[in-house]
């Protein structure tokens, strides 16, 4: 059955409905990177909470027009209307009053979402209109999705995903540096604009697959673990819209394959999934490498204390250090140098002279704050500049076991 | 006037204990901006009331209880080994685990027989404000009369209790937090330990947040940590005075929230009421919207009055 959903044979409606989610989380990652560059995550979640008022409005009146209400664009359009509200709310707030962002983005998404909850008991004592399905919104619901609904999700996410194309370049200098995109010409306040209206076109496109509550997962999750990959804006980007894409697309063939299975919360968990095995095993920022790195750097730091331990004719008693020199080649086990270790002790002691000699001389004060009992001292100075170190230490002395 | 006492007294009195238990810790929160602790709190005890019921089987209120506050401390911990460990910016951090958390929860209602008790997503969001009315009175008189004190709902001894270590919280520490608030080197230098202060603070955000959600929704739990305080905020300049005014603002919220969402309808001519919780949210928006306006110390400090 999963694999049916997955390879889109689950029935039109389902392999519509997985295409469209797949696309919403390419924009939700891609969008959402640069606003996670920009330190404003959380924005959206204000802006998801405050579609709740404007989805009901947008019921109430289509239903005092005579309709049954459930017009999906309709719908949509009041939604993006008071989430715009909520966004510009949320902007004069924080530029206009002593308030930080975070209060203001608490405080709109509070009360935005409280009126929605009110307006939505209004419409459960409505005699007229279908209600039921408005309270969808909240956690998304994919069953039972008409055709022309999935179509205009799959519609949207592809223009919302085309407007990211568009717009990455800009977007990502203002990421970066705003005083330099500022300078280079770049309209800063309109780039952060359509920044947030496509973040905001992504949260409505996906209030009906994954619900206003959950969608800021889809666009904080994927960028965060598309961080831990790369060091460069753009990979980033394009990885967080693949993690988006396919959290989406597996998220809603899984939601399709079984009942009980929101597409909503199932979608964001795959996102958290990929989110973990980022943290845990990225090259270079995953805690695996990091951990790795530290091991390395202890090897590193015991190795080298035994062998300058060795040349000074000390025991060595710490047992790491003892089987790490063991395993090297350059003891034995009961601590006595061999004739390899011997050499690399000699030459650690040479190496630790030269640096104490060099951190003496003004001339290589530069030089001396690289000092970290680690580095080799021919990584720093010129062959010439060690001579001269040479001449005033004397001569070097062979380890006697 | 009988009917005023049995339906409307008893939840007037848990909004308004709820509300200034959140608000309470809330002044310091936003003022260290760590305001959206207590979304990301808020969120999270669904994931633990679901686990509560799905390890006990039933809804008794000290399992859910228990749940919540161990799927908050989850949440603080994981949150900050995210951040730590993946040196990921900290809203960001809060963002990736409560959703994710948020998430779990729904998956285990939705996987789970709750069709014979009262748990679902809406109740955790909104509460249940209006159910909690107070059958065994008769009158004011019943204020007075033992047996009918022992109908009482337990939420209103819960969120009184709640509200009272709260204003417990605050005085005994009001001292230090206020210091490490405001300069914390300052604070260490004076050998105050901020660290374990900071968690302390969280720690009693989230026993606010649970002890009230339950009653009235997660949602206005949101509200009263940061709207009551942030209106305070910037009527005022003097930390005393922006607690009491906090305190003030987020009791009548409640009041006149819970008042107009039960009986604004009947001015307006319908029948029924709107959710309280919902209004009383929105009541606290508004009243900090006028301030944003119109408040004597809303500009920040040094900025010019005018612009």
């Amino acid at each position: 059955m999963l694999w049916e959903a997955l390879t889109l044979q689950a029935g039109y409606n389902a392999a519509l409905v997985a295409v469209g989610a797949g696309l919403l989380g390419t924009a939700a990652g891609a969008a959402g990177t640069f606003l996670f560059l920009r330190k404003r995550a959380l924005v959206s979640d204000a802006i998801s909470h405050a579609t709740l008022p404007g989805v009901a409005l947008a019921f109430m009146v289509m239903v005092a027009f005579g309709g049954d209400g459930r017009w999906l664009p309709g719908l949509l359009l009041g939604s993006a209307l008071s989430a715009g509200l909520g966004l510009l709310a949320v902007q004069w707030i924080s530029d206009r009053t002593r308030l930080n962002e975070d209060a203001a983005i608490g405080a709109i998404l509070s009360s935005f979402f409280g009126l929605g909850v009110v307006l939505l008991t209004v419409i459960q004592t409505m005699s007229s209109g279908r209600q039921a399905g408005i309270e969808d919104f909240l956690l998304g619901a994919t069953a039972g999705m008409l055709m022309s609904e999935a179509t205009t999700i799959a519609v949207g996410g592809g223009l919302a995903v085309a407007a990211t194309l568009l717009l990455r370049r800009p977007m990502t200098v203002v990421a970066f540096d705003p005083g330099y995109a500022a300078a280079s010409g770049i309209d800063v306040r309109r780039i952060d604009l359509a920044t947030m209206a496509l973040v905001l076109a992504v949260t409505i496109i996906g209030l009906k697959v994954v619900g206003l509550i959950l969608i800021v997962a889809l666009l904080i999750i994927p960028p965060v673990a598309a961080r831990f990959w790369s060091e460069r804006a753009g990979h980033v980007a394009t990885i967080a819209g693949v993690i988006g894409g396919v959290s989406g697309y597996l998220g809603a063939a899984i939601s399709a394959s079984a009942p009980d299975l929101p597409t909503g919360p199932i979608v964001v968990l795959v996102a958290f999934a990929v989110f973990c095995l980022s943290l845990a095993f990225a090259p270079g920022r995953g805690v695996l490498a990091a951990f790795l790195r530290h091991r390395r750097f202890q090897r590193r730091v015991h190795l080298r204390q035994g062998l300058l331990a060795l040349a000074q004719g000390q025991p060595v008693l710490e047992r790491y250090t003892l089987r790490l020199l063991a395993r090297a080649g350059l003891a034995r086990g009961d601590g006595v140098p061999t004739e390899a270790g011997r050499a690399q002790a000699a030459r650690a002691l040479r190496d630790e002279a030269r640096w104490s000699e060099a951190r003496k001389l003004h001339a290589h004060e530069t030089a001396a704050g690289r000092y970290d009992g680690l580095t080799p001292i021919e990584a720093v100075l010129t062959p010439d500049e060690i001579r001269e170190l040479d001449r005033r230490i004397g001569a070097p002395h062979a380890v006697t076991p | 006037m009988s009917d005023f006492v049995v339906l409307s007294l008893v939840p007037m009195g848990i909004g308004a204990f709820a509300a200034v238990a959140c608000a309470l810790p809330g002044n310091f929160l936003i003022l260290r901006r760590q305001a959206l602790i207590g979304d990301a709190i808020s969120h999270v005890v669904l994931p633990g009331i679901v686990a509560a019921f799905l390890v006990t089987g039933t809804v008794a209120a000290l399992p859910m209880l228990a749940g919540a506050a161990g799927a908050a401390v989850v949440a603080v911990l994981l949150i900050e080994a995210i951040r730590r460990l993946g040196r990921i910016e900290p809203g960001a951090a809060m963002g990736v685990v409560f959703t994710a958390m948020f998430a779990g929860g729904v998956l285990l209602l939705e996987r789970s027989d709750t069709s014979s008790v009262h748990l679902d997503v809406e109740h955790a969001l909104y509460g249940n404000l209006e159910s909690l009315i107070w059958l065994d009175a008769t009158g004011w008189s019943s204020l007075l009369d033992s047996e009918a004190l022992v109908g009482l709902p337990p939420e209103l001894l819960r969120t009184a209790v709640a509200c009272g270590a709260m204003i417990l919280f605050v005085a005994l520490l009001w001292r230090p937090l206020k210091i490490s608030t405001f300069d914390e080197g300052y604070a260490r230098s004076l050998g105050v330990r901020t660290v374990p202060l900071g968690l302390a603070l969280v720690v009693a955000a989230a026993v606010a947040a649970v002890a009230a959600f339950d009653a009235v929704g997660s949602i206005l739990v949101i509200a009263m940590f940061i709207c009551p305080p942030a209106t305070a905020r910037l009527m005022t300049n003097r930390l005393e005075r922006q607690v009491l005014l906090s305190a003030v603002i987020a009791a009548v919220a409640a009041l006149a929230g819970y008042v107009f969402a039960g009986y604004g309808p009947l001015w307006l001519g319908r029948a029924d009421a709107v959710s309280a919780a919902g209004m009383i949210a929105t009541i606290s928006g508004l009243m900090l919207g006028v301030a944003c306006v119109a408040a004597p110390h809303r500009r920040r400090a040094g900025e010019p009055a005018a612009g």
